[in-house]
């Protein structure tokens, strides 16, 4: 009889091995209590250091799109632009964020906390599941703003804003998916944390943030001024599978009144597919290299 | 008991049959690859390599050169040697941080390792940190609630408990780890030199809550420089030298024959 045979018969594993995958969820699921006070801890760490402490959480995305109100409102004017502009510019700039947010802190989930990796046995997948909770929970008072903005520009509220519930619950899994497998890749190789911020910029830029997608590259009819144009029909497909316009699309065509906001109904089901696709891979992608977080080889 | 030369097999102590093996250490072998920046170049090197660059090496560092031993239930297991002898790497490679080249490692659970240094989460209070390394060890809220009260007195931190740890001194964030990881008493600990930065009164605290652990079927591993800490928790002792397992066995013999060892170099 081998060792390896002995140790299996005592009840032994093979350090460095990782736990099946059932077991491994299991054990993750039976963490959220971690998952959940993690992120709330950190939240109030990183306010208490700042003397205006939790006013922070509304103050932040507030000044963002006062920022971002003047620069594309007064600065930079387009003629590529929706009606209810400034609506449409507070909803993508705030939705924008939790992803950009979410994505950059799940990419350093296990490389900012190599002390609590090192030294406590837990399964290490509820650190970049953390990182999202924690800006999932930062976006909430955030919506409350965007809300709470809409009705002030005269939008009076409707039946299905309750739509944008399923499309955040989707999105925060979608963020939780894109985390885990970054998680994995900077835990490999650092250097995809440096990355990130131009990854989310060229997003922030191409997503159609601060400007119609489908206006800008969509078919127009002929007016006074310009001839018909056919528009660009390769970026409108890319669009149309690119999983955070979806999420933009949806939540504006849930929030903004009007036919220019109304959506394909197959984005529920593209976004949905990307949600689920994404976190089923991500979680399993990141279980695979489980034995390898922390370690300084 | 002798002391093994080099080519002789280390005479392990008989294995009790009574008990349960927790952990096995199988022909362990560690081999750590390092870009070395080349050493400080002479003068003469200076002349003759200088516009060839001082070109970054692939160097081997071979930590660990074939270690087996099984630990068993109740075992509180000292580990010395000198500086660079392999013994963190051994400890790092039974929680699995070190992946080993050859051999093979097997544990009934994943141990926790206390290593001097770094506080769990620096930005949050001692609290959360016993709150979140508890829940993360996989406590109830309940059971740290119902531990809570005993974890802090036994830090001793009363008074600190609410402050960051990144204001915590190095003995602080010791005694608070040490607190938190000694509340699994049936499992495996390994404690690595962590126990050298605390104070007296809490290093004899922390050698009684070792010695508790014992005997309560749980199993410890204390890598220390001070004879006397291992001599009073330990039941056996294990000497490495260079990546080589020297001498395993009772606590008196191994430290004698470490001493003498020690002694005899200039």
């Amino acid at each position: 009889m081998t060792i390896a045979e002995d140790a299996a018969r005592l009840g032994l594993h093979k350090v460095g091995g990782r736990p099946p995958l059932r077991d491994y969820v299991a054990d993750v699921w039976k963490r959220r209590a971690f998952i959940y006070s993690m992120s709330r801890f950190k939240i109030e760490s990183e306010n208490q250091q700042n003397s205006l402490g939790m006013f922070w959480v509304i103050l932040k995305p507030l000044l963002n799109a006062l920022v971002y109100g003047m620069i594309f409102g007064f600065l930079l004017p387009s003629d590529t632009r929706p009606p209810h502009f400034v609506e449409f510019l507070i909803i993508g700039v705030f939705i924008f964020e939790f992803f950009s947010q979410s994505w950059t802190a799940g990419g350093k989930a296990i490389t900012n906390n190599a002390a609590l990796v090192q030294s406590l046995a837990f399964p290490r997948m509820v650190l970049p599941l953390a990182a999202v909770t924690q800006r999932f929970l930062q976006f909430l008072p955030t919506v409350g703003i965007m809300l709470a903005f809409l009705m002030i520009a005269g939008n009076a509220p409707q039946l299905h804003w309750i739509l944008i519930i399923p499309i955040f619950a989707l999105y925060y899994v979608f963020n939780c998916g894109l985390a885990l497998v970054t998680a994995r890749l900077a835990a490999h190789w650092r250097d995809v944390n440096n990355f990130l911020p131009f990854l989310t910029r060229f997003f922030f830029y191409t997503t159609g943030i601060f400007f119609s997608v489908e206006e800008r590259f969509g078919p127009h009819k002929a007016t006074a001024s310009k001839e018909a144009t056919e528009g660009h029909p390769t970026i409108i497909t890319i669009s149309h599978f690119q999983p955070v316009h979806e999420f933009l699309s949806l939540a504006r065509s849930a929030l903004l009144p009007g036919n220019s906001y109304t959506i394909d109904e197959r984005y529920w089901l593209y976004a949905s597919v990307w949600s689920i696709g994404l976190f089923v891979f991500g979680v399993w992608f990141f279980w695979r290299a489980e034995e390898r977080y922390g370690r300084v080889d | 008991m002798a002391v093994s030369t080099d080519e002789t097999q280390v005479q392990a102590p008989q294995p009790p049959t009574d008990r349960k093996p927790v952990v096995v250490v199988d022909d362990v072998h560690v081999e750590y690859k390092v870009f070395a920046t080349g050493k400080r170049p002479t003068a003469a090197d200076r002349r003759s390599n200088v516009l060839k660059g001082r070109g970054k090496q692939m160097r081997t560092v071979h930590a660990l050169k074939g270690v087996s031993f099984t630990a068993y239930e109740q075992d509180s297991i000292g580990v010395i040697g000198t500086n660079g002898s392999g013994k963190s790497t051994l400890m790092r490679a039974i929680v699995g941080l070190t992946p080993t080249s050859r051999g093979a490692i097997y544990a009934t659970s994943r141990p926790s390792l206390l290593g001097v240094g770094a506080a769990l989460m620096k930005d949050l209070s001692g609290e959360r940190n016993i709150i979140l390394g508890g829940l993360a060890m996989g406590f109830t809220r309940d059971e740290i609630a119902a531990n809570y009260d005993d974890i802090v007195k036994f830090s001793g931190l009363e008074k600190f408990i609410d402050l960051p740890m990144r204001a915590y001194s190095s003995g602080m964030t010791a005694r608070l780890k040490f607190a938190l990881a000694s509340v699994q008493t049936h499992d495996i600990l390994i404690v690595d030199e962590a126990l050298a930065v605390g104070d007296r009164r809490f290093r004899a605290r922390s050698e009684a809550r070792i010695r508790e652990i014992r005997d309560n079927a749980g199993t410890v591993f204390l890598v220390s420089h001070s004879m006397q800490s291992i001599k009073d928790t330990c039941s056996r002792v294990i000497w490495l030298d260079q990546g080589t397992l020297v001498m395993d066995g009772e606590p008196d013999e191994v430290i004698n024959a470490y001493d003498t060892a020690q002694d005899q170099q200039p």
